[in-house]
This record gives structure tokens, C-alpha cells and sequence, in this order.
């Protein structure tokens, strides 16, 4: 007997959203008329990117796994980035940590260095996170923009309490925000309305619904995300950017990847399980609509470029 | 499904002859449909139209038992595609594969780490749920041999896989009594597989890696040979062909109630993997994207912890937040002297607090309240989290012993219980910290001094 399969047909589209390009290569993500990877109901015209994460100052208090992995490179953002690319990054996710009050509280003049270094190491498109404190964002975000200007970065991160400057600079500059609200599906769309609003254009917009790591907190992330794709392909134009997760640090951070010491015997292998953490988180959320995710750990990165491959087949 | 008053009053006798205690057909067809009586109470039901009733009722998706009274593992019966339109019921079962050509002692080495394997996580014990046995030998005695070994070390739910029905019937005279998984029915095999099935009440797998097509057909062929209990095995699936298909197969199920497809679906994610991490990485597709069952090739506690935590993430009720419970925990190895912090119950915001207290630096003492698993602001205003909750807490969990200070920090989005909290606990310094979890550690370094 034939099985007949349903398929649904949706009415709706995710962004097309462009980053890089004017010398730098580009990369277009986004542009799905379906949930991800189903190829039965429509089509996934672009593979979801990863990103490296990058910072610009040595990580405190890293998992030995990872310090390991990069080595020397953590030193200098630039050749760390440049390491990053040759382990197949799609993208370099520059965090401007030194920022932060309490980690060196460095300015726009010292941002605006690291981000001429970086762009000069990669011709990979950028992504700029600031050390999530709103005013040291902006700050540091306004500055990067302007180095930036024309390279089409994405800005990060743009909250209720800074989206007005950092729409502004991405406006002025040619650059994309990336809108973060906490796992909530309302505050997502609602920050999208806002930054729209000032008049930055839909298709220069990510949303970062905000990651919570296995064990903390993917359920909800993984759901929201799953909401917030289901409305964009019903046809809701304001939760229709694509979805960027923050994988690495949400795995790594976590106990069960850094904790060297003092862990049940019932945990096992310390580096195993820890890059199955960080490979599961990003497996789960890339089911759950994710079109970049920034990634720390070379291995993942490795594992989960063949394993979008795969589910791009 | 659930059927409607309507459907079930249309196979009613519909004499309204008040046997069943309501006056009419159509109320007693009523209450049926909201489940408050059994649709045996009226005395008239035909044969034929209890047999409907029955049918039309079933769960879309078959719930199959496998294991005996000791341990079991019961998957299906789910009834919606995303987790947020309901909630995901039946945990896929994790079996570790074990092969009978392998030596003895070191299966059973496995056999008893498995076993052994408790994972304590959010105060709830995670383990692993048994083994799939091959009969990679071919040979019926030594199959026989190896599951009756395996199962006198740890009484847990089996998968037994061979094609071969005489190994299949010498495995199962030793361990039928626990109701073992049957792998699997094939075109070649199914009418030996099914008689044996029936012959042990086992639930038993239906392999059909050609189509969907074939494989209902298959189904419905063990249909008609009286195996109910069926699993589907749609062949070797890669990430793509994994998702794709098992999506496939429910919707079929749930969207078309096609019911040659209604069942539970086991998966080998080592089958299409090349290496023991990426065959993780599948397996945690798996669990999020509709297995039943997923057989591991390996067993290894480093990724056996990470399956199910993800497993149990999936499965938590979106309705009902998992929740701490409320006591006095100790983040890192805290002293006397460490800080003291107080939150809510619900489990994200617990984690969110102890993860950054982690970090901090900062051994530290964290109050969890009873807020019947709300988070802090919600908890508030619903009056569940306030300065007296707090101060019976302290007292509860006699936090006084704990620690040899006197301070206790707040969260910052509650500042307004400073005054009132001063109050209740008299002579305690009520510290407010930060609004944001994220802020935890820079507040340490900031304001805490011993
Ligand atoms: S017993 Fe059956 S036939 Fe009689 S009133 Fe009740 S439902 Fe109707």
C-alpha cells in the first residue's frame, strides 16, 4: 500500500541575511521555507555557519581542554583567528572581553586596534560581541563599527537597553545587529519591532534567543527557537531573522566540561564528555533552527561542520 | 485519540434506557469523551461497535513495554511533533549492544558497569536502560548462552538481535519472562518472528530498510498474524535520513492516524556514523527528533551523562518546570565564612545561579526556596517568594549552622524585600546583589568581604 507523507506547505520565509563582503569573502545564512533540514516540506537554501569564538584577552578560567586545543594562539586575537580559519571556521565571533570592567576595562581605542588586527588577519566575515555590559557595549560596538564600515559585521549584543546605538551604528556603518533577549518569544519579536523601528532593515538582523547549555537550560532554548521558526514560516515577518547560538561558552562553562577535579567517578573521561556536551548543545539547537552557531572547541568545530554537512544532504 | 461526545453517542444503542446511570446516551456518550466513566458501563454496547469504539480510541502512536516487573521501559504513545504544543512522554530507552562473540567475562564487565551507571542530576537518578544482544556468532547455543549470562548479572529490559529464528527461540526460552525486544521481523523471516512473539508475548520489531511503503505492509502483515506490539526499524538512518524519516513517520502517525506506521522507532546511530563521537552527536538528534529506541554500539559514562541529561531536558514537561528541592547547597566547596545567597526552586534559575557562583571564584552557600518551581520575579508578585518565605527558609534549613556569618544576599530584582527581610531576620545584614545572574561573580568581587 503507497504511504501517502504530508508535507506542509509553508507560507512564510526566513531572512536572507548577508554578512561580509567589499573584500572580505561573504556568506549568506538564513532564506529557509521550511524547519531546518526538512527537505520534504521545503527547502534550506543556505547551510548554517559556524563561528569561532575569539577573544581579546587570554579566557580566565577555561576549561584545561580548551587552552590546550588553541595553545599560544589565545594570546593574540589575531592568530588565534587566523587558527580558527584554518580549523574551518565560517565565521570569527571577536569578543571584545577586555572591555569589561572587571577583566581590564579597555575603551574604544583599544577595541578599535584588536578589531583593525583581526579584520587584517581573516578575510572571514566578523562577528563583534562586546563583554555584555550595555554602556561598555556600546562603547566598544560604535567603535568596531566604524573600523568595520562596509564589511557588513554583525554587532552584538543589541538589548533593550542599548538597541538604539547599536541599531544606529549598524545603520551608519552597513553592519548587522545581533537582537539578544532572554529564551522568551515575545521579547524576541519585540525587540525586532523596535530595531525595525529606527529603520535598520529586517534582513540586518539575527536574533540571539539566548542559549542555555545541556543540562542548563537547552529545553527552553531549543523550544523558544522552535517557536519563534514555526511563526516565521506561518509568515510572521518580525521573528523572521535567522538564529545565532552561543554554544561554546554555554557548554564550556558548565561544571560537567570544566570542573578538572572533585566529579563523580560516574561522569567519566573528562575531555570525552565535555566535547559531547558541547557537540550535543549544537546538534539540538541546529534541529531547532539555529543558522550560526559559535563554537570553541576545534574538535566541534570539525565534528559539527560534518555533521551540518550531513544534514544538509 | 481522544474521540468527541458525538463520535462515541453515534455508536450508542441510543434507547436512552438509563442502565448506565444517565438518562440519556448522548450524556453518558458525554462523560465518556471526558474519560470520568468507562465506556463499558452501558450494558447494551454490540460487540461491533465496542470493537469501533476500541479501535477509534487507540493511541495514535503504540505504547510498547519492553522488560519485566524489575526494570521496563515503556516508549510511545506520544501525541503531539514539538514539545511545546504538550510535552514529550515516553524517554527513549538507551541500550548499550553487546555482542555474543565477545568474550564473556568482559560482556559482563560491561553488563555490570551499565547496571551500575547512577547519575545523580537535579536530585533525580539517571541511568542507562539495558542491552541490545547480537548474534554476531550465528550460532543458537552460544546466543542463548550469552543472554541467559547477561541477564542473570543485571535483570534489565533486553533487545535480542538475530534473523535466525531458531537463535531468536533458544535466546527466548531463557529470557521471555522479561519481555524482551524481539530484532527483528524481516520479509524473510516474519512468519517464524511472529509466531514467536505470540508464542512469548514479546514485543517484536518489524525491519524494512526498502520503503516506507514495505514496511507498512510488513506491519500490517504481523497485523494479521495476531503481533500487536510492534517497533518499527526503517533501516540504517544518517543525520538527514534520520530526521526526515522518523518526522515522516509521525506525522503519519499523529497527523493521518495511519496506523500500519503507529509505533515506537528503534535507531543504531553507530550504523551510519564513522566515529564514536559523531555516532553521540546522532543519538542526541535521536532523542530530540522521535526515537523509541536508541541502541548505542559502545557504552562509555562520558557521553552515556551528556545523552541523558539531553534526554531528560527533552522530556521535562514544558508545563512543569523541573524544580530543586528547596534546601541549602553548597556551590564549590564553601566554608563557614563563604557567601550566602538566596534564590527560587525553579531549576533554570537555580542553575543560572549556581553556574555563575561556579565561576565566581567564590565557594558560596545557596538558599533554595520552595517557590513551587517559579522564577524569582514571577515568584514574587505571586507572593511565593517574600521576606517571610526567606526567613522560614533560613530557619528550615538551619543555615545558621552552615556558615559563621551573618549576611545573606538577595537578588536584585527582589531589592524591595530588604526592609521587611531586616525585620524577619533580626541582626542578619541583608545584602541586595544584582539583578542578573551574569552579574553574580563581579558583584563577589566587588562587595563581599569576610
Ligand atoms: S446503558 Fe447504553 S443504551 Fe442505555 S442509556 Fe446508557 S448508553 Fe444508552
Amino acid at each position: 500500500m503507497p504511504v501517502e507523507i504530508p508535507v506542509e506547505k509553508w507560507a512564510g520565509k526566513v531572512n536572507e541575511v548577508k554578512l561580509g563582503g567589499n573584500g572580505r569573502k561573504s556568506i549568506v545564512i538564513g532564506g529557509e521555507t521550511t524547519l531546518p533540514f526538512l527537505k520534504i516540506d521545503g527547502a534550506m537554501p543556505h547551510r548554517p555557519a559556524i563561528a569561532v569564538e575569539v577573544d581579546d584577552v587570554m579566557p580566565a578560567d577555561w576549561s584545561p581542554h580548551l587552552i590546550a586545543a588553541w595553545g599560544d594562539a589565545l594570546e593574540d586575537p589575531a592568530v588565534w583567528a587566523k587558527k580558527a580559519a584554518e580549523y574551518g571556521a565560517d565565521i570569527i565571533a571577536l569578543t571584545l572581553d577586555s572591555a569589561h570592567p572587571e577583566r581590564g576595562n579597555t575603551g574604544a581605542a583599544e577595541a578599535k586596534k584588536t578589531v583593525e588586527k583581526v579584520l587584517a588577519a581573516v578575510d572571514l566575515p566578523v562577528i563583534i560581541i562586546g563583554p555584555d555590559v550595555a554602556e561598555k557595549d556600546n562603547e566598544v560596538l560604535i567603535a568596531a563599527s566604524s573600523v568595520g564600515r562596509g564589511q557588513r559585521l554583525a554587532l552584538g549584543n543589541c538589548v533593550d537597553k542599548n538597541y538604539r546605538s547599536v541599531a544606529a551604528a549598524c545603520i551608519a556603518d552597513g553592519h548587522v545587529a545581533i537582537a539578544k533577549t532572554p529564551i522568551d518569544i515575545n521579547l524576541a519579536k519585540q525587540l525586532n519591532i523596535l530595531i525595525c523601528d529606527i529603520g535598520l532593515a529586517p534582513d540586518a538582523i539575527l536574533m540571539d534567543p539566548t542559549t542555555g547549555g545541556l543540562g542548563y537550560g537547552i529545553e527552553y532554548t531549543y523550544s523558544v527557537m522552535e517557536r519563534l521558526r514555526l511563526a516565521a514560516l506561518i509568515g510572521d515577518k518580525m521573528t523572521s531573522m535567522p538564529m545565532i547560538c552561543n554554544v561554546g561558552e554555554e557548554s564550556w562553562r558548565q561544571k560537567e566540561a570544566r570542573a578538572t577535579s572533585g566529579v563523580p567517578a560516574t561522569w567519566g573521561d573528562h575531555q570525552e564528555r565535555a566535547l559531547a556536551w558541547e557537540g550535543i548543545t549544537a546538534v539540538s539547537l541546529l534541529n531547532s533552527g539555529a543558522d550560526i552557531v559559535v563554537l570553541q572547541h576545534p574538535r566541534t568545530i570539525a565534528l559539527i561542520k560534518d555533521a551540518i554537512s550531513k544534514l544538509m544532504a | 485519540m481522544a474521540l468527541s461526545g458525538i463520535e462515541i453517542y453515534k455508536h450508542l444503542p441510543k434507547t436512552n434506557c438509563k442502565k448506565c446511570g444517565f438518562p440519556t446516551c448522548l450524556a453518558f456518550a458525554m462523560k465518556v469523551s471526558q474519560k470520568a466513566i468507562a465506556i463499558t458501563a452501558c450494558t447494551d454496547l454490540s460487540e461491533t461497535a465496542r470493537a469501533a469504539l476500541e479501535a477509534a480510541s487507540r493511541p495514535p502512536i503504540r505504547l510498547i513495554t519492553i522488560g519485566g516487573d524489575s526494570r521496563k521501559v515503556e516508549v510511545g504513545n506520544e501525541v503531539v511533533m514539538f514539545r511545546h504544543e504538550k510535552t514529550f512522554y515516553h524517554p527513549p530507552g538507551l541500550m548499550i549492544k553487546l555482542k555474543d562473540t565477545a568474550p564473556l567475562e568482559a560482556t559482563l564487565k560491561t553488563v555490570d558497569e551499565v547496571a551500575n551507571l547512577v547519575i545523580d542530576r537535579v536530585g533525580l537518578k539517571l541511568s542507562l536502560d539495558g542491552f541490545a544482544i547480537q548474534n554476531e556468532s550465528k550460532d543458537a547455543a552460544t546466543f542463548a548462552r550469552c543472554v541467559e549470562a547477561v541477564k542473570a548479572k543485571a535483570d534489565l529490559p533486553l533487545v535480542l538481535m538475530s534473523p535466525d529464528p531458531a537463535a531468536m527461540e533458544a535466546a527466548l526460552e531463557k529470557s521471555a519472562r522479561s519481555r524482551p525486544l524481539i530484532y527483528a521481523a524481516t520479509k524473510d523471516n516474519w512468519e517464524k518472528m511472529a509466531e514467536l512473539a505470540k508464542k512469548h508475548s514479546c514485543p517484536l520489531v518489524a525491519s524494512e530498510p526498502a520503503s516506507l511503503d514495505e514496511l507498512a505492509a510488513l506491519t500490517q502483515k504481523l497485523n494479521q498474524a495476531g503481533v500487536e506490539d510492534l517497533v518499527l526499524d526503517p533501516g540504517p538512518q544518517g543525520f538527514s535520513s534520520s530526521l526526515n524519516t522518523l518526522t515522516q513517520l509521525r506525522r503519519l502517525a499523529l497527523k493521518k492516524s495511519f496506523r500500519p506506521l503507529g509505533y515506537p522507532i528503534i535507531t543504531f546511530p553507530a550504523e551510519t556514523t564513522g566515529s564514536p563521537e559523531e555516532e553521540v552527536l546522532l543519538a542526541g538528534q535521536q532523542i530530540a527528533k522521535y526515537a523509541g529506541i536508541i541502541v548505542l554500539s559502545r557504552f562509555s559514562p562520558a557521553t552515556a551523562y551528556p545523552l541523558l541529561t539531553m534526554r531528560l531536558n527533552m522530556y521535562t514537561d514544558p508545563q512543569k518546570p523541573i524544580q530543586m528541592s528547596p534546601g541549602i547547597y553548597p556551590i564549590g566547596a564553601p566554608k563557614p565564612s563563604s557567601p550566602l545567597c538566596v534564590t527560587t526552586n525553579f531549576s533554570l534559575t537555580y542553575f543560572s545561579v549556581a553556574t555563575e557562583l561556579e565561576a565566581s571564584g567564590f565557594p558560596s552557600w545557596l538558599l533554595v526556596c520552595d517557590t513551587e518551581g517559579l522564577s524569582v520575579l514571577t515568584a514574587w508578585a505571586a507572593g511565593k517568594f517574600d521576606a517571610e518565605k526567606i526567613a522560614k527558609s533560613v530557619k528550615a534549613f538551619n543555615v545558621e549552622a552552615s556558615i559563621s556569618h551573618r549576611s545573606i544576599i538577595i537578588p536584585g530584582r527582589v531589592a524591595v524585600l530588604r526592609g521587611e527581610l531586616e525585620e524577619e531576620l533580626q541582626g542578619w545584614k541583608i545584602m541586595v546583589g544584582p539583578p542578573e545572574a551574569m552579574e553574580i561573580g563581579s558583584y563577589l568581587k566587588r562587595y563581599w568581604t569576610n
